[in-house]
């Protein structure tokens, strides 16, 4: 194992982090504090309790999540994406390292940055609604798992991308509908018949449903189901990981 | 002593059909300086980044040091430096990091007084806090050696290290070349300046569509490709050569008031003493005479057009 490699990977996509620090937590502390301002206290307060909960602290676990997987999913394709990008993947390409300290690397930095901000969002939760974790295991294991497959996640996307364009596919039109009909503000059932089977095929929901769980102990799937979900999503992306480095797919001729 | 690197039937095809290489051989002896020269597309980038592991061959094996690249990746480039072609450099990243970046990834533990003497070599120290988008193009090639060099490799690949460079950095280049020469690294490099290999290299290989057309100590090359020539300046011009003088090939030049004489510098008889009886006994007078040889650039011309 060339340990030396995965520590300079890691601190040099953390350094990056350091660098864009605005962009990287200030941003999303402002954006999740304005959903809470606007869902929380000024629409939640004219909403009914769900099962027994407070509409603002409902809608904290959905947020954190919505929070985690676009900071995963940005970080872990930006990563990759930029070398290949730029040309400094040759060096990558062409160092001792094997493809599974690789994705440590990167995978373990963007994991890292997606579960700093996420504690952040959480923490900022806390000054404006009443969170309990009752789970707090079931809670940090969601948490970790849903950014450590998400990472991997962007990874794959930062390979597939050709252009900018393919990069923001993702986190800008294909995470947010996931993510808003997924659950994340509301129970799927208050949705119509129709509308709950569709939402079950949505991955999404699995996610905040478990971990919504976690904190209040209602769910909309069993917390069993979650789990299985997101180590199912987990081992999908290590095999697709595994199979590009394998044949070299968009990295190398 | 086995070669440090042997190449033996490299291919590469490309999925839009085209064969990059097509069955090199070839084998780099430990501590020498192997020039590959060739024109654009030859397939020298294509070679140098199969070994370091950047493009997949169609077939054939390389080993280095007696590892295979593929099965053994891990010892080959863990010894093997590159410098590539093109400037590729992270904007944000300061020159300090980025050669301790390579360092790491190369799986060596930090060692900042090693970085701070091949930053100071490379004429960078001053540099090191600096970003690298900040820094001209001469520099960042300087760093990119840097970054080659920090893991301290046994073979380093320098491909094109002086395309765009301006003479002074040339010359550093070339300097640093010799001093790594000495302390036991293989290198080989590519170019399109003739020059360039004539001046440090001690075998030249020809490339070209893929295929090694010569591999050749420069000196034996140069001697059995290389033609010399005497021109005897004459005191008065002739209208047309001798018929004593005819034997011997030369021809007139500058109206008549040269003879050039072409002879084979490794012949054993060169002919030169007894043309220069000749030209007495026709009562010649000689104002001056030069010779010269004709460079690696004409013997590389002439080889690579044969390929076409």
């Amino acid at each position: 194992m060339n340990i030396e490699a995965i520590k300079s990977i890691y601190a040099f996509e953390m350094a990056r982090t350091r660098r864009t620090l605005l962009q990287s937590i200030v941003s999303p502390v402002i954006t999740t504090s304005l959903y809470f301002i606007v869902f929380g206290a000024a629409i939640g307060s004219r909403m009914q309790e769900i099962q027994g909960v407070s509409y603002g602290a409902f809608i904290a676990p959905g947020l954190i999540m919505l929070t985690l997987l676009n900071q995963c999913i940005g970080n872990g394709s930006f990563g990759i994406y930029f070398p290949k990008f730029t040309g400094t993947i040759y060096e990558i390409l062409s160092s001792p390292i094997s493809t599974l300290e690789i994705v440590i690397g990167y995978v373990g930095a963007a994991a890292t940055k997606g579960l700093i901000v996420g504690t952040i969002i959480l923490v900022t939760a806390s000054l404006f609604v009443d969170i309990s974790i009752r789970h707090p295991f079931m809670m940090v294991l969601f948490f970790v798992l849903t950014a450590v497959s998400f990472s991997l996640f962007g990874f794959m996307i930062g390979i597939w991308a050709k252009d900018f364009e393919q990069l923001n596919l993702f986190p800008m039109l294909i995470i947010p509908p996931l993510v808003f009909l997924g659950g994340s503000f509301y129970s799927i059932d208050m949705l119509p018949p129709f509308w709950q089977a569709v939402s079950h095929f949505n991955p999404v929901l699995y996610l905040v449903s478990g971990f919504r769980w976690s904190f209040y102990e209602i769910a909309d799937v069993s917390p069993v189901v979650s789990l299985v979900t997101v180590l199912g999503f987990l081992a999908v992306c290590l095999t697709i990981t595994a199979w590009i480095f394998k044949t070299g797919y968009k990295l190398k001729n | 002593m086995a070669p440090i690197v042997s190449i033996r039937n490299l291919t590469k095809s490309y999925a839009s059909g085209f064969q990059a290489l097509k069955g090199v051989d070839l084998d780099i002896e430990e501590g020498e300086i192997l020039a590959l020269l060739g024109p654009n597309g030859a397939g020298k980038t294509t070679m140098i980044s199969i070994i370091c592991g950047i493009v997949t061959p169609s077939g054939g094996s390389v080993t280095v040091a007696g590892s295979d690249i593929l099965t053994d990746y891990r010892k080959t480039r863990a010894i093997i430096g590159l410098v590539p072609q093109e400037l590729t450099l992270d904007a944000f990243e300061t020159v300090w990091n980025t050669v301790a970046f390579s360092r790491g990834l190369h799986g060596c533990p930090p060692n900042p007084a090693l970085i701070e003497r091949i930053l100071r070599d490379l004429s960078l120290y001053d540099k090191k806090d600096t970003m690298l988008r900040h820094l001209s193009g001469g520099m960042r090639r300087r760093v990119l050696i840097a970054k080659a060099l920090s893991y301290e490799p046994k073979v380093l690949f320098l491909d094109e290290p002086t395309a765009g460079v301006d003479v002074s950095l040339r010359k550093d280049m070339w300097q640093l070349v010799e001093r790594l020469r000495a302390s036991g690294v293989t290198i080989i490099l590519t170019t399109h300046y003739i020059e360039e290999a004539e001046e440090i290299a001690d075998r030249i290989g020809v490339i070209n569509h893929g295929q090694i057309l010569l591999v050749e100590d420069k000196k034996a090359l140069m001697a059995k490709l290389g033609r010399k020539q005497m021109t005897v300046e004459l005191a008065e011009p002739l209208t047309a050569v001798p018929d004593a003088l005819s034997s011997y090939g030369v021809t007139l030049a500058e109206g008549g008031g040269q003879l050039v004489y072409e002879f084979d510098a490794s012949g054993e008889r060169t002919g030169i003493s007894s043309l220069l009886s000749a030209l007495s006994q026709a009562g010649l007078r000689v104002r001056d005479i030069s010779t010269e040889q004709s460079s690696l650039e004409d013997i590389f011309v002439e080889l690579v057009g044969e390929g076409r």
